[in-house]
């Protein structure tokens, strides 16, 4: 088994982790949706998980946040760590009014100069008045960063967070993360499912389904055979899928799929 | 100077409205409305079990609503797709309590005062009671509120800011619980959640924030007690069905309000 992050620089030169889990196995019913994964981000790293529809992906933020519990193995979150997270989609029930200004306020009150603030430095100012369930996707993400700054995060969290972006806007999201990690120094967690813009805007990349795949740098990764079993030869998006499919050669170099391959079937479910 | 029970009454109502105004916008927020026709009905069956043993009807009301309601959150926090078991619940809760009462002779003939609320014969000592369970529900309400509303947004921001949406929904069962146990001697066990829901509803058409809808449910709450207490008075209908039905009027006129302003 290929395993680049085995020559990385021992772990005792890194600083203390902010979420670390160890061997964090989840399982839901009788089907194991993690297995095993280990996995920790350090202060002011940018780091992506990548992986098909039904990976775990989700889970495994979920976990990590605690909302999950682990059937095996740990996680453990440095002390009185403060998260400010991005759910992959928030939906407010039409049935609820909440204006954005009101948003920003949960759970802990702020002021107006503050939220004022917040909003515009995710390139959102002046929304205070709108009612969060009337906006556009790209202004609902910037309004759910806005508010995961205001508690001033050591490490951001953020799920899926452009999906129902058109390619503009998801580049612009990743250069105002990218931003946000220069001005304050917090660390990113995000979760993805399309490679190119994240490659480039992550320190480093995890590739899982339901277990690591394969870990380290962009380049590392990308070069990686697992990763390459995963999403083709690097077309991206459906095409790659399409073939991931179609390609029955893959017997995974060191990925060992024991689920009986089942997210083939899966994988657009 | 209208009569001391029609007073009464319309101070029952009103209490009881005070804590159903915020918690039916929580009901409706979070789509709990089985979850208080199981509770409701649930009721029923406390009030058979009080009277079998000679407990205090409301503390009997009080107990079996929560252990209810306690049984439905387990339910439904387990499995999103929980409408048929808590369609199930409801329902039993409802058929389980009617065979129950059957045993306690002394229910039989009055069987409809606790379906429909018996509103016009509520004492000085029901009135401590409707007013002191509401202030627990609203004080309690009020000491969560931020939490509570955080958690109905999402659950996951919920978590990430420290807080825990279990204990944030078992407050709300809490409070479901004592708000039955209050509003079943008002509008009877049928109803109790058409107390909840429709106020809360009408209320969405007119409020930009939670605040402002759980107050303007308060409102309209307090309104249908006063319109339905009149109508009751006037035309000699059963009250607590002449409460929802002036709160369902409300809706409807909400409704065009709503999409005038649309």
């Amino acid at each position: 088994m290929w395993r680049p992050w085995a020559f990385a620089p021992p772990a005792a030169g890194c600083p203390m982790p902010l979420i670390e889990a160890q061997g964090l196995g989840v399982r839901r019913g009788s089907h194991d949706i993690l297995r095993g994964v280990n996995f920790r981000i350090a202060g002011g790293e940018i780091v992506t998980v990548l992986g098909p529809n039904g990976s775990g992906k989700s889970t495994l933020i979920r976990a990590l946040i605690g909302l999950e519990p682990g059937s095996s193995g740990a996680v453990t979150r440095k002390p009185g760590l403060r998260i400010g997270y991005v759910p992959q989609r928030l939906h407010v029930d039409a049935a609820l009014p909440m204006t954005v200004r009101r948003f920003l306020s949960l759970p802990r009150p702020v002021s107006d100069a503050v939220a004022a603030e917040a909003l515009g430095r995710t390139g959102v100012a002046g929304l205070e008045r709108r009612q969060v369930s009337a906006l556009s996707g790209g202004q609902l993400q910037r309004v759910l960063l806005a508010r995961a700054l205001l508690s001033a995060p050591e490490i951001l969290i953020l799920d899926e967070p452009t999906q129902g972006l058109d390619q503009p806007g998801e580049a612009a999201f990743y250069k105002l993360l990218e931003e946000v990690r220069a001005e304050t120094g917090a660390a990113v967690l995000m979760v993805s499912h399309d490679l190119h813009v994240v490659m480039r805007a992550s320190d480093r990349v995890i590739c899982l389904n339901g277990h690591v795949c394969c870990e380290g740098t962009p380049e590392i990764v990308s070069a990686a055979p697992e990763y390459r079993a995963l999403f083709g030869m690097g077309t991206g998006g459906a095409l790659a899928l399409y073939r991931h499919m179609h390609d029955h050669d893959h017997v995974h170099d060191g990925c060992d799929h024991d689920h009986d391959h089942h997210h083939h079937e899966g994988a657009d479910a | 100077m209208p009569d001391a029970f029609l007073i009464h009454a319309a101070l029952a109502g009103v209490g009881l409205m005070l804590a159903a105004g915020p918690l039916g916008a929580f009901v409706v927020w979070r789509r709990m409305a089985y979850m208080g026709d199981a509770t409701a009905h649930a009721a029923l069956l406390g009030v058979a079990l009080a009277l079998l043993s000679d407990l205090p009807v409301a503390l009997g009301t009080a107990l079996v609503a929560l252990a209810v309601a306690s049984l439905v959150t387990v339910l439904s926090s387990r499995d999103r797709a929980a409408d048929t078991i808590l369609g199930v619940l409801a329902h039993s809760a409802l058929a389980i309590g009617l065979v129950a009462i059957s045993f306690a002779p002394q229910v039989r003939s009055d069987l409809s005062a606790f379906l429909f609320g018996d509103i016009l014969t509520v004492s000085l000592a029901d009135l401590a009671w409707i007013w002191g369970g509401a202030a627990i529900v609203l004080g309690l309400l009020a000491w969560r509120w931020n939490a509570l509303l955080t958690a109905t947004v999402n659950e996951e921001l919920a978590q990430a800011a420290g807080l825990d949406p279990r204990r944030e929904r078992f407050v709300l069962t809490v409070a479901l619980a004592l708000v039955v146990a209050v509003a079943i001697k008002i509008v009877g066990a049928l109803l109790i959640s058409a107390m909840l829901i429709v106020p809360a509803a009408a209320a969405r058409s007119f409020a930009r924030t939670p605040e402002g809808m759980a107050l303007i449910a308060v409102l309209i709450g307090c309104a249908s007690v006063l319109a339905g207490l009149w109508g009751s008075f006037t035309y000699d209908t059963p009250a607590g069905p002449s409460i929802v039905t002036a709160a369902a009027a409300l809706f409807a006129f909400s409704l065009a309000k709503g999409r005038r302003a649309r």
